[in-house]
């Protein structure tokens, strides 16, 4: 255990050095402003130790902007790289580490976060329930997640960063050909990431089938629970597969072992195999939440039910086992047997068709309805066409022959973030702006959240589209630098101008996010959208029980006909009982804050040190076994008073703040 | 429950008897016979199928319970995913030049 003291920070590099000083600063700054205004209280009573879905939502929504800045930035300097021919502005090394640290936390800990966090706002709501069906481990989950983000993040200023691509192909990825610590972050934060996911798709699973309210039977859920329940159920047959290609990898690369070394009878390309039986799922795990997301918003700002429920939830389901019969896609070129190739072609193709039938649903839901252009509904527009572009270039990859033609090119880049910016970012702005004033109660400026919508999409379509074309110029990608006579130059230029636009949008959404706290009006009532779905049928901002008594329901749309019906009635007494929630805890946090020093322990590969700072999980186990707190209750008077306030003002009308 | 035990548990002995006649059975063919390897483990194998399915069905309550449907898919959808991942890999691995 050799511990080279010299080589932990990362030093020589004018940027990063910059981010060192910027992030001690940062923390610096953040511990003096809450020591300052003795905000440390509240944050450790409300937020770090709270066991409500809603705030956790909140914190994974709020990680997810976070990454989302750090991954944009990454971006941004490989479109400041490759904008002009020879470029020296980053050295082969720092753009390795850069792709490949932007596609771990773009996937990872930016998809994965906002959905995550936005199913945990909306699905106990949904579904009529007063929280998960583990609140706790739905702690767990959040700051699992959490300390597997900031291990990862630490990697460019302590140690290094992973540098053999988001996928970290074998051998690359071997203590062979990358001997430095930096691959060891890959391991280990994804696999304490990875082990909080796995535990929300339980969750969800659980809570999806058992804590539905009176009536919902699983045909009259809302679009949205029915993704987020399909995506829980991926999460689950998938995750694991990760967990054990993970734990190989870091046997491989910290032990010595040679499961996917090319010496000692290893198999390299079983870690693609592994990988992508993990991988593709993912992909299905981020969009179909995201397709769920879209369908309830669609419906809203049409104004009508959604055209062809049963063959979208057939669609999801069909979709979800399709997921898992496609991972060779990703490496037809690896020496496969014809067959092999053949039939992963095939299942590829056929995926198409249910995702097809969605396309149409949404835009049969739109037909002849009376469309509201709303930001979220914007969003939810733009998906269709630039969705499509993704879709219908990935049937053209999905060919195992022409893919020998355009793998490994920027075509392919483009194609996946054709699919995975409008499949799963705009849908994501479209539930932040849709869901915002539930969890906040106020709403996202509308004018500034058109100039985010134009700018980003616009900014998007200008550096994606001219990707295809360099693509199928033989422009590779993972490439630093590119010499002037290939004539990639113009394109790639204009690809780094749209670069710029997009960052300006994502500027404007947080910029939007500041105004809105400050400015934005308060007094919206508990259903500013006109809105069909239960999570509206409560106040606004939620109050902490969710529902003072559960809504019954029988059709689908509930809130649409409770609203006919006027049934939001103000309560009388003998109609409330007390409600009993779950207490907060302290072990969660705990359990990530071991679990992070464990990891950046096992990361330097010291592993005795490790294995001792593990003794605290077992700790936090032990302590949960004896923890016999059995919650709290909710008392009537604070019941009738909170439903008093905001029921007064649900049967005048709906409020409409969007003309 | 009480309605239950007045009951014979006829399952549960069938269930009980299959069993030993099962394990026992892939013990002698694994220790006794002079079948080549790969008949043995194709045997043991399928054995092990068998004795799982009976397991799930006869005693736990596979097919009882507001549940059933549930349980059935669920270990249809794993048994789906074991042999995707398990065959699925072994295929993939052992075509062409890859491995």
């Amino acid at each position: 255990m050799g511990i080279k003291w010299d080589e932990f920070f990362v030093t020589g590099d004018p940027l990063i050095f910059a981010s060192q000083i910027g992030i001690a600063l940062t923390m610096i700054g953040a511990l003096a402003a809450l020591t300052y205004f003795k905000k440390w209280n509240y944050l450790w009573t409300e937020w770090l130790t709270t066991v409500d879905h809603k705030k956790i939502g909140i914190m994974y929504i709020l990680m997810g902007v976070l990454m989302f800045v750090r991954g944009g930035i990454d971006g941004l300097m490989m479109k400041g790289q490759t904008a002009v021919p020879e470029n020296e502005f980053l050295n082969a090394q720092h753009y390795n580490e850069v792709f490949t640290t932007h596609g771990v936390i773009m996937i990872l800990f930016v998809a994965m976060p906002l959905l995550i966090g936005l199913m945990n706002f909306v699905i106990p709501l949904q579904i009529g329930a007063r929280d998960v069906a583990f609140p706790q481990l739905n702690a767990l989950s959040f700051w699992l997640t959490f300390s597997g983000a900031m291990l990862f993040n630490i990697s460019f200023i302590i140690g290094g960063s992973p540098d053999a691509g988001w996928t970290s192909y074998f051998p690359l990825a071997g203590k062979e050909f990358s001997p430095g610590i930096g691959n060891n972050f890959y391991a280990v934060a994804l696999q304490i990431a990875g082990a909080g996911t796995l535990m929300t798709g339980i969750n969800f699973v659980v809570t999806v089938l058992k804590m539905r309210t009176k009536g919902m039977t699983l045909m009259k859920m809302p679009m949205f629970t029915w993704t987020s329940f399909i995506t829980s159920i991926i999460i689950v047959a998938s995750f694991p597969i990760f967990t054990v290609a993970l734990a190989l990898m870091t046997f491989d690369r910290t032990f010595g072992t040679h499961f996917f070394t090319i010496s000692g009878g290893g198999m390299d390309m079983l870690w693609a195999n592994l990988f992508w039986l993990w991988g593709h799922p993912e992909v299905y795990i981020v969009v179909l939440p995201a397709f769920g997301m879209l369908s309830d918003i669609i419906s809203t700002f049409a104004r009508k039910t959604l055209y062809g429920y049963k063959s979208m939830v057939i669609s999801i389901v069909m979709i979800s086992v399709l997921s898992m019969l496609v991972w060779v896609h990703h490496f037809f070129t690896m020496g496969n047997s014809a067959g092999v190739n053949s039939f992963f072609s095939i299942t590829t193709m056929a995926i198409a068709i249910p995702t097809g039938v969605k396309v149409f649903n949404w835009l049969f839901t739109m037909r002849k309805g009376r469309i509201k252009f709303t930001t979220a509904m914007l969003w939810s527009l733009a998906f269709v066409p630039n969705f499509v572009i993704g879709g219908v270039t990935g049937v053209m990859l999905a060919m195992a022959a022409a893919d020998y033609q355009y793998h490994n090119t920027l075509f392919l880049v483009a194609h996946f973030h054709y699919v995975l910016i409008p499949g799963v970012v705009f849908p994501i702005f479209a539930g932040l702006y849709f869901w915002w004033p539930k969890m906040f109660g106020y709403m996202l400026n509308e004018r500034i959240g058109k100039w985010h919508f134009w700018l980003f999409v616009i900014g998007f379509n200008v550096t994606f589209m001219p990707m295809f074309f360099l693509g199928l110029d033989g422009a590779v990608r993972r490439a630093y630098t590119y010499s002037a006579e290939t004539g990639f130059g113009p394109l790639m230029m204009i690809s780094a101008v749209g670069s710029v636009i997009l960052a300006a949008g994502f500027a404007a959404l947080v910029y939007n996010i500041y105004w809105s706290a400050r400015h934005a009006d308060r007094n919206i009532g508990n259903d500013p959208w006109d809105a069909r779905t239960l999570e509206w049928a409560t106040a606004t901002p939620v109050q902490h029980y969710n529902f003072a008594s559960l809504p019954d329901v029988s059709k689908i749309d509930a809130f649409w006909h409770m609203k006919k019906n006027n049934e939001i009635q103000p309560l009388t007494e003998d109609e409330i009982e007390e409600i009993h929630l779950p207490s907060n805890t302290w072990i969660p946090i705990y359990m990530g804050v071991i679990f992070g020093i464990s990891g950046f322990l096992l990361v330097f590969e010291w592993t005795i040190a490790a294995a001792i700072a593990a003794l605290g999980i077992f700790a936090g186990l032990a302590f949960r076994s004896f923890d016999y707190d059995e919650g709290f209750h909710v008392h009537k008077d604070e019941i009738l008073e909170t439903e008093r306030k905001w029921r007064k003002g649900a049967n005048k009308g709906v409020k409409n703040h969007v003309s | 429950m009480d309605n239950h035990s007045k009951v014979f548990p006829i399952s549960h002995v069938v269930g009980f008897f299959m069993s030993l006649v099962l394990t026992f059975g892939a013990a002698w063919i694994a220790l006794q016979s002079s079948l080549s390897m790969k008949a043995v483990m194709w045997i043991i194998g399928t054995l092990a199928v068998v004795q799982a399915g009976i397991q799930l069905y006869m005693f736990m309550h596979m097919n009882e319970g507001d549940d059933k449907v549930t349980n059935n898919i669920n270990i249809l959808y794993s048994a789906f995913i074991a042999v995707v991942i398990v065959a699925g890999s072994i295929w993939v691995m052992t075509s062409g030049h890859s491995h």
